[in-house]
């Protein structure tokens, strides 16, 4: 740990990057570009969210990662150690315990509260890459307000599906303003970026942007009049623990096509077990 | 009356090599300027000066606008002229994979212009789509195919469908028939004229074929060098020719 600095980045790096934090601050949804550093993991493992995390973190800090909802993927696992061993800090599985919470694809499914900061890894940053590779093109129509694209990459999805099939990745605007890519959460997940307690940073490393939302911002999902957005998820109660608003993975039991849905958030669904909640298969489970 | 579009002096140079020198005309509302030239004789450098796809090194277009009045939209903010380009203005190019989308649908590209200007209703945009499906002669049932899998033919209406939802008050063209097949010309250059008298279009068209602008353009200007030599009504300057150049220009394409 000696041979690191504090968080593994030095000083004037975390600098650097928490200028970009504060300006995605000032901005909501506005996406910053910074001079993303390498980092001892392959892009795709959350370098940019972690350099926002070191950025962020403080020795008195709990940190917990999440990847996809679970504490104990090899990716969050990695990530966990990554920050024990560079920065010494206590780590958590617990949301409410924890004041940075790293996360790939999900947000918990616990309100977050005043004093919390919830980093996302994001892949791709532009929500109008899609439809306008050209990144000059792009800049441009985030400045000038233009997102009729956004709409166009919308209608395609209903001639294709006949309804918006987009489920992870679902653009928001901020503010009325900027329109952004929430990073691959699932669409469940929308209503929890808006009006939030914490304060919520996305990190894109290998595309070298910063952007933020913070405490209280509002937040709204893009949609049509005719065809309003929803925050679907599989229609199921959680059979761990019986949850009936919580996002569910599927989860295969035998090759015959036989399945069960359990909480995407691992945490979440542990303390509801804890607190006496059942569900249909873990009580078999227990006899 | 005040014209829709004013052009004074534009000047383009390409380093020391002349695009197009002091160019000025009116377009009164309604009205089908044509320009032709031979290759290279400065139309579409012009063509682009004017919406606003190249800066003029001098000169100025003074638009008609809805809501202020004659503005030069040379020296009007960039938001305030892209507004202009997806509302007002409408540019067809000679190439329809430059003006479409191709990984869109057809009904996606019509639709995209209106979703710009904030229409937020899937159901009316779509319909107004295959609307104007049909009223550039595309199958309604080809909406959700893309177009790619149209004939160049096809793609070229398609690209006009999509410019002309949204009523545009100034469509400027370049080559609009280029490129095709000589019988897809005459169908397509039928529906264009069919568009510009039912919708009372104002229009600038660019194009080497005098067939066009015989069809399309009440009048003409003839570009030589990046200079206009001539210029009239369509049928003055096609049937009586003043300047050499122009009565070069309309004999060699009564030879064809
Ligand atoms: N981007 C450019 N750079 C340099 N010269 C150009 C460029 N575009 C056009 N030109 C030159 O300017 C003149 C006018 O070209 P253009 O406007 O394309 O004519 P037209 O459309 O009538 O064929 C030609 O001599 C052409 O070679
Ligand atoms: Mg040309
Ligand atoms: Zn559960």
């Amino acid at each position: 740990m000696s041979e690191y600095n504090f968080a593994y980045l030095d000083e004037q790096t975390k600098r650097m990057i928490r200028r970009a934090i504060l300006k995605g601050l000032a901005i909501p949804g506005y996406q910053v570009p910074f001079a993303s550093r390498e980092m001892p993991m392959p892009y795709g493992w959350g370098t940019g969210g972690v350099q926002v995390s070191a950025a962020v973190m403080t020795p008195d800090d709990r940190f917990k990662v999440i990847d996809q909802g679970a504490d104990d993927t090899t990716n969050a696992v990695s990530i966990r150690t990554f920050f024990e061993r560079t920065a010494g800090v206590a780590t958590t599985t617990t949301t409410s315990d924890a004041t940075v919470i790293q996360t790939r694809h999900r947000i918990p499914e616990e309100p977050l509260s005043e004093g919390q900061i919830l980093v996302y890894q994001v892949p791709i940053p532009e929500p109008l890459r899609f439809l306008e590779p050209r990144e000059s093109e792009t800049r441009k129509m985030h400045s000038l307000e233009e997102y009729g694209l956004m709409h166009v990459k919308l209608y395609e999805d209903i001639s294709r599906h006949g309804h918006i099939a987009t489920s992870y990745d679902y653009p928001v605007k901020v503010e009325g303003r900027y329109v952004m890519d929430p990073s691959p959460i699932p669409k469940f997940d929308n209503p929890k970026l808006g009006n939030v307690a914490a304060i919520q940073l996305f990190g894109a490393g290998r595309e070298q942007r910063i952007y933020a939302l913070p405490p209280y911002t509002q937040v709204v999902s893009l949609d049509f009049e005719d065809h309003p957005f929803e925050a679907s998820k599989p229609d199921h109660p959680c059979v761990m623990c019986g949850a009936e608003n919580s996002y569910l993975d599927e989860v295969i039991t035998d090759d015959t096509g036989g399945r069960m849905f359990v909480c995407s958030d691992t945490d979440f669904c542990e303390a509801r077990q804890a607190a006496g909640h059942i569900g249909t298969m873990n009580g078999k489970d227990a006899a | 009356m005040t014209p829709l579009l004013s052009v004074q002096g534009i000047t383009k140079l390409y380093g020391h090599h002349i695009g197009c020198k002091d160019v000025g005309f009116d377009l009164y509302p309604g009205e089908v300027m044509g320009i032709v030239g031979e290759s290279g004789s400065g139309k579409s450098t012009l063509l682009n000066c004017m919406a606003g796809h190249l800066t003029p090194d001098a000169g100025a277009v003074v638009f008609d606008t809805r809501t202020d009045g004659p503005r030069d939209t040379v020296t009007m903010s960039e938001p305030e002229r892209r507004m202009l380009l997806r509302t007002d203005w409408a540019f067809v190019h000679q190439h329809a994979r430059d003006g479409l989308r191709m990984g869109v649908s057809a009904g996606g590209n019509v639709g995209e212009r209106l979703m710009a200007v904030g229409e937020r209703h899937y159901g009316d945009i779509r319909a107004k789509a295959t609307d104007w499906l049909g009223r550039v002669e595309i199958d309604a049932t080809r909406v959700d195919d893309r177009p790619a899998t149209f004939s160049g033919g096809m793609q070229q209406r398609l690209q006009i469908a999509r410019n002309l939802v949204t009523g545009p008050r100034l469509v400027f063209m370049d080559e609009p028939t280029g490129g095709l097949d000589v019988s897809v010309q005459a169908r397509l250059l039928d529906l264009l004229r069919g568009l510009v008298r039912d919708m009372g279009l104002s229009a600038i068209i660019v194009t080497h074929d005098l067939a066009v602008v015989r069809l399309l353009a009440d009048r003409l200007m003839v570009m030589k060098d990046g200079h206009v030599v001539e210029a009239g009504l369509t049928d003055q300057v096609l049937d009586d020719p003043q300047h050499a150049y122009s009565q070069l220009l309309v004999s060699s394409v009564l030879q064809v």
